[in-house]
């Protein structure tokens, strides 16, 4: 309750003048204090490093085709059974989140360069560039995303793009898709902070574009961006894996979550062997969710008037 | 007022024209058209249908045509369907609104209700089970909550069908038809509930916080009203009013279909039609729902506006 | 005169992550029928805390605990059952608030707020009710009121909003009427305005008012009694006269000295060195030792007791040790 809360921090005002520690260590300080968000981080740095260390202790990380061990339901040998080649399903499931994780993080953090990028010198020249670079985001932002990414993926089919590049090229569709919606935000928070007083200081202390971009404004947008940014890993795992369970994103051979659900589409896989899609669509929810939840904690101690 | 909406209209023309150039060339740039995928035909049938349906002119050329029948209300000829697009968005619209009203209707329900009570009871156990709970709908895939569900309800357990909009082969009429939908949309509407109300519950949840803390609740206590007068007349109303920009948003999910949920469910609406016509590359039809989207986009987006303006009395005046 | 209010030995404590903070520590103070009373200190020294703790607004509040009794008309408050209070909130005591202009609810009508404890608390009809509503407005000096009742509160002025506030309070016909800073947020010619709309209101009335400012100039002009808070803690108390006669504990002194006098002419206006103390878990001491002139040693490590040392008038300072009348 505000009127508590004021007559708290009223009350508690000269607990200010106590020397207090940086900014940052007390906010990470209270993140270790909300259980639910470690809990999240637990989640995902474990999920990263059983996916980029497992395959490695696995006796199937060759991927061998082996007929001998088809459609195995899960057992001791294949703890989540085997594919119809054989192969092992939990190892293939630890490789394709590795290319999951990576493809996520990547257009993260492209998405999130661009849209800082092209917000934040939206918000702060304003004028002819603020025109030019919002009027493309409401222009991408008008087209729905889904057909575009489909139109995409199906011209990423058509050129025959080799398999392995796929995988780059995904990541620059889903930052393409991404990146208006986070330069609006980073636009709007610019236009608040130039209005606010540090930067009226700034600006009759007469300091450069440059300086005065990068010294004052950039560390203000920081918790915002890392807010973001986090948030933006889970929704890109997410969009990936739906380009790829419907064919348009990465291809096999190379596994990814989203493309191993694609045992689904086949009748009897769907309903006799569910140890083929299951696995890895719980480890896209499993994953995500944590992401989101830390996420969450993050914005908390970071940026608690950025609660939407 | 009056200038205000017509430069937003003047705005909103631009940028749809700028959108259908942009997906115009895009679709025209990807490779095969309906009639390079059809393998029955003979070389001189193919290249006699493209000078009939146009396919071989420069895309520029292509576009200004669609434009100019575009203004004319004629959205084009679906190749694979033989029929008018607009007729065709006719026959499947209403199906997919039937599923997107459904869930539309449930999610706000739940969403409002619930993040009122957590709200409310901020830090309990039960918001805390609420978050939770929200964040696990954020955050799971649609396709494979759909897949998953499809198995465990209707594969293994066969309480509701797997799929399509009435049982194969019925003819069903009347009361018998109506109870068929029912049966068959209940599966997709659930899923589609389940994966919206996570982040409107949020919605709620974090404005109603907001609006509790307000000096005017505290007032409104001081006045010794109900706690329930307090928190849905005084706090909800408030909390209701930035919900209202969303009904706006809600306009191409009601109107656009779901691609993925239609498909996985083999609903027979416009997403299902759009996805089935994606893999034939029906040009005509791709361009229509695409433009659909857009449009609904656009307006949806400038009633969210408008319907703020009428109602926060604060905003009202200037 | 009979007592309507007896706070007795009021604690409302928060408990933070960084320690508990004793907002409100100790409290006892009667208002009388008739009578106003003045809490008077510095912004964080509990006044508000105390109002709301009387109006049983705090509960609920995360890691909140109050304790003690408050007694009005007999029956503690603190202890009452919640529709019980509700019945006595905004029909036997009424509050008004420092932010006339948040306040009020945006969404609502000045006529639809002002109605709704007309028809909870009076149990008459909507249109008796908003009949009531429009002769209230006109009580508290707005003219056009039936225009009034169908604004909304942002198309009102600070000053229009707080007399509608106060018509709210009154509307019911209150014994108490607490009043929490009603004119810090506004200019001061209204301040001025808004002070004498109370102070008639209370002359046709005879409703009680527990008036909390940090303004001595409003004390002067509307209180019978007033009560000095620091820290939580009260240190002085006494009959205004006596009070702003011969203000005995030195932070009361400190106060008077720092408000100008019209017709004397001062180089420079006092202002007490130092400040509030932290309170987050404090010592047993006098918590104004540091600010003090004449700090002694036993005032850094004993709390001194509230004692009566004339008729009218109590201290809680080591100074007036053994000063104390045994009635």
């Amino acid at each position: 309750m505000a009127f508590i809360e004021r007559t708290l921090t009223e009350a508690g005002k000269p607990v200010r003048k106590a020397r207090k520690p940086s900014l940052w260590s007390q906010a990470f300080r209270r993140l270790l204090k909300n259980k639910l968000a470690v809990s999240g981080l637990v989640v995902v740095v474990f999920m990263f490093v059983i996916c980029f260390l497992g395959p490695v202790f696995s006796p199937y990380a060759d991927n061998k085709i082996n007929m001998a061990a088809m459609n195995r339901a899960p057992s001791l040998q294949h703890w989540l059974g085997t594919d119809r080649l054989g192969r092992d399903v939990l190892t293939r499931v630890l490789q394709a989140g590795r290319i999951s994780l990576t493809v996520g993080l990547a257009s993260m953090v492209l998405s999130v360069f661009l849209g800082t990028f092209l917000g934040a010198v939206a918000g702060y020249y304003r004028g002819i560039v603020d025109q030019v670079i919002m009027r493309i985001a409401d222009l991408l932002l008008t087209i729905p995303g889904l057909p575009l990414l489909f139109i995409f993926g199906a011209l990423l089919s058509d050129w025959k793009v080799p398999t392995d590049y796929r995988m780059y090229i995904v990541m620059l569709m889903l930052s393409l898709v991404n990146w208006p919606g986070l330069a609006r935000m980073v636009r709007g928070q610019m236009l608040s902070l130039r209005e606010r007083e540090f930067m009226q200081a700034a600006v009759v202390l007469g300091l450069r574009d440059r300086r005065k971009l990068i010294h004052h404004l950039i560390p203000n947008l920081v918790p915002l961006i890392i807010v973001m940014a986090t948030l933006n890993i889970g929704g890109a795992i997410l969009s990936e894996s739906v380009l790829s369970f419907f064919g348009l994103g990465v291809m096999p051979p190379t596994p990814t979550w989203g493309n191993m659900i694609d045992a689904a589409n086949n009748m009897i896989d769907f309903q006799q062997h569910p140890w083929l899609w299951i696995p890895p669509g719980v480890s896209i929810f499993a994953t995500v969710i944590a992401i989101n939840i830390f996420g969450d904690g993050l914005r908390d101690v970071l940026d608690p008037k950025m609660k939407r | 007022m009056s200038t205000y909406i017509s430069k937003r209209l003047i705005y909103m023309a631009v940028i749809l024209l700028a959108a259908s150039l942009l997906i115009f060339c895009l679709y025209a740039l990807t490779p095969g058209d309906f009639i390079s995928g059809n393998i029955k035909l003979t070389p001189e049938r193919k290249a006699e249908l493209r000078e009939i349906y146009g396919l071989n002119k420069p895309v520029l050329e292509r576009y200004a045509l669609w434009m100019k029948n575009a203004f004319q209300g004629d959205f084009g000829y679906s190749l694979a369907q033989q029929k008018p697009v607009l007729s065709l968005f006719n026959d499947y619209i209403w199906n997919s609104f039937l599923l997107a009203a459904a869930s539309t209707f449930l999610t706000w329900f739940i969403a409002v209700i619930v993040g009122v009570v957590s709200a409310y009871k901020q830090y309990s156990w039960f918001d805390t089970l609420v978050l939770v709970i929200v964040f696990a709908a954020m955050s799971l895939p649609s396709f494979f909550i759909g897949l998953f569900l499809i198995k465990i309800v209707a594969v293994d357990l066969k309480w509701l069908p797997p799929g399509g909009m009435i049982t194969t082969g019925s003819n069903a009429t009347g009361w018998a038809y109506v109870k068929e939908v029912i049966h068959h949309m209940t599966l997709p509407v659930i899923v589609m509930t389940i994966l919206g109300v996570g982040s409107l519950t949020r919605y709620f949840r974090t404005n109603m916080i907001d609006v509790i803390k307000q000096d005017y609740i505290r007032t409104a206590r001081a006045k010794g009203l109900k706690e329930s007068k307090v928190l849905f007349s005084h706090a909800l109303r408030n909390a209701l009013l930035p919900a209202i920009t969303l009904v706006g948003f809600e306009l191409p999910a009601l109107f656009g279909g779901s691609l993925i949920i239609e498909k996985i469910f083999n609903w027979p609406g416009i997403g299902q039609l759009y996805m089935s016509s994606f893999s034939l590359r029906d040009y005509p039809l791709l361009m229509g729902f695409t433009m659909l989207i857009a449009i609904l986009t656009v307006i949806g987006t400038l009633i969210s506006d408008l319907l703020y303006h009428i109602a926060d009395p604060r905003v009202r005046l200037h | 005169m009979s007592t309507l209010l007896e706070i007795d030995q009021l604690n409302t404590y928060f408990h933070t992550e960084e320690g508990t903070i004793k907002a409100v520590d100790d409290v006892s103070l009667r208002v009388l029928q008739g009578e106003t009373v003045c809490i008077v200190g510095e912004s964080g020294c509990g006044k508000s805390v105390t109002a709301l703790s009387v109006m049983g607004l705090l509960q609920g509040t995360t890691g909140i605990e109050i304790g003690g009794k408050i007694h009005f008309e007999g029956e503690d408050l603190l202890s009452m059952d919640r529709h019980h209070l509700r019945a006595i909130r905004g029909n036997e005591i009424a509050m008004i608030f420092q932010e006339p202009m948040s306040s009020l609810n945006p969404v609502l009508t000045i006529g639809e707020q002002m109605m709704e404890p007309l028809v909870e608390h009076l149990k008459i009809s909507k249109k008796e009710a908003r009949k009531r509503a429009i002769e209230l407005i006109e009580q508290v000096g707005i003219s056009r009121p039936e225009q009034i009742a169908k604004s909304y509160p942002h198309e009102l002025s600070g000053g229009m909003l707080q007399r509608v506030m106060i018509a709210i309070a009154i509307s019911c016909n209150p014994k108490l009427l607490i009043a929490d800073e009603p004119t810090t947020a506004l200019d001061v010619t209204i301040q001025a305005q808004i002070l004498d709309t109370m102070r008639q209101i209370k002359a046709e009335s005879g409703m009680s008012i527990l008036l909390i400012t940090h303004d001595l100039g409003v004390v002067a002009e509307m209180a019978d009694y007033v009560i000095v808070m620091y820290a939580g803690k009260i240190v002085e108390q006494g009959e205004v006269t006596a009070l702003f006669e011969s203000p005995k504990h030195p932070y009361t002194q400190g106060l008077l000295k720092s408000k100008p006098v019209l017709g004397q002419r001062q180089d420079s206006l006092y202002s007490i060195p130092g400040q509030v103390p932290n309170l987050l878990d404090l010592q047993p001491s006098c918590y104004f030792y540091e600010r003090c002139e004449h700090c002694m040693e036993i005032c850094r490590s004993k709390e001194p007791r509230l004692d009566k040392i004339e008729s009218s008038q109590s201290v809680a300072c080591w100074l007036y040790e053994g000063a104390a009348i045994h009635a």
